[in-house]
């Protein structure tokens, strides 16, 4: 039995959230709303639309919130899993400082905000993007793919991939070939990025019950696929150049950075056993955030502060 | 609390949750001020010089 409550105070467990504000911010991944602010914000200027630069602003408010509703409901979600990973036993939820109940009210709340909102700000093809986009991450990766299969991050990887679509809906009406281009990289990007991570973290999947590849497949059959989606990544990665939309500077970036990419994919394919195999794999998840970070600033760079030479050649 | 404040503590918070739920209370405050303003400024992006053009 627990013991009762000192005089003037209820059970733990009828109380609200005691968590601060920090917390409430945790709960909307801070880290993973900035990549997708990022990344959609490439989509808005690569499609070069004319667009009133508030109405651009208030889509991406609109777009950062509904990731962080998508974040809110995944941890909502996943509190008895990150309860049992080391790497997640500290979010607000497990830890015990937000009550279940008011995250997944917060995130809801969010969610169909930041949707409604968008749409009247921008458009409803945006808004439908963006609805679609939470859906996906929320339901079909967290509640149904994350704990049924290797191919979870595979799969739901798309959630990640589309928010440059989603900026360029805002601004434009529209999807284009360039933001399907951006699509692929990342869609192609993120088996590499989070089964690298998986191969260090193995042991945390594996106490929490996720099927994630290493574990299913074995680390080698890992490794193999990590340098196959790789091989496949880089002329994804280069596409912006050959249909026009990447400029000498991207050129030279992502030339630079996709060999980079190959080297290291390839060092954790080779390097097998011991200290130097976990050693590869955390320099390339470390180093994936850097290539696609470097791709996209050098979009961003070209197509939103003038700096667009292009090529002889398109 | 302050001497002479008569409102409700709530129930069984210590003081530290209280300094939390005022802490929490402020910002949503900012945040909705922070949408109502945004609102406001889109409307006027959206409606141009149309804001002004009305019947006196």
């Amino acid at each position: 039995m627990s013991p009762a409550p000192a005089e003037g105070l209820v059970p733990a467990s009828a109380r609200t959230s005691t968590g601060d504000v920090s917390d409430y911010i945790a709960l909307l991944k801070p880290r993973v709303m900035s990549l997708v602010v990022f990344t959609a914000l490439v989509g808005m200027v690569v499609g070069e639309a004319q667009v009133h630069p508030v109405i651009a602003f208030a889509s991406l408010v609109m777009i950062a919130i509904g990731a962080g509703a998508s974040g809110c409901l995944n941890m909502w979600w996943d509190a008895d899993i990150d309860a049992l990973m080391t790497r997640t036993r500290k979010r607000p939820i497990p830890d015990g400082r937000i009550a279940p109940e008011e995250a997944l009210s917060f995130g809801l709340t969010l969610a169909v905000g930041s949707v409604l909102a968008l749409g009247l700000i921008a458009n409803w093809l945006a808004a439908g993007l963006l609805g679609f986009t939470i859906f996906f991450y929320a339901v079909i990766y967290s509640m149904w793919l994350k704990r049924s299969t290797a191919q979870n991050i595979v799969i739901g990887g798309a959630a990640g991939a589309f928010p440059p679509m989603i900026g360029e809906a805002a601004v434009s009406g529209s999807i284009g070939l360039e933001t399907l281009i951006l699509f692929l990289i990342i869609f192609l990007w993120t088996p590499p990025h989070f089964w690298a991570l998986a191969l260090v973290k193995s042991s945390d999947y594996a106490r929490a019950g996720i099927p994630m590849m290493p574990n299913v497949a074995g680390p080698d059959s890992t490794r193999r696929q990590i340098l196959l989606y790789t091989i496949a990544l880089l002329p994804c990665g280069l596409a912006p150049l050959a249909f026009g939309f990447g400029g000498v500077a991207y050129l030279v970036v992502a030339g630079l950075s996709s060999a980079a990419m190959l080297a290291l994919a390839i060092k954790v394919h080779v390097r097998r056993a011991g200290e130097p195999s976990s050693r590869a794999a955390q320099q390339l998840f470390a180093f994936s955030v850097l290539y696609l970070f470097l791709l996209f600033a050098t979009l961003l760079a070209e197509h939103g502060f003038g700096l667009m030479r292009p090529l002889g050649w398109t | 609390m302050m001497a002479g404040d008569d409102r409700d503590p709530g129930p069984g918070l210590s003081p530290e949750e209280l300094k939390r739920r005022r802490a929490r209370s402020v910002a949503i405050a900012l945040a909705l001020g922070a949408l109502a303003l945004l609102f406001y400024v889109v409307t006027i992006a959206k409606m141009g010089p149309q804001v002004l053009n009305r019947p006196l």
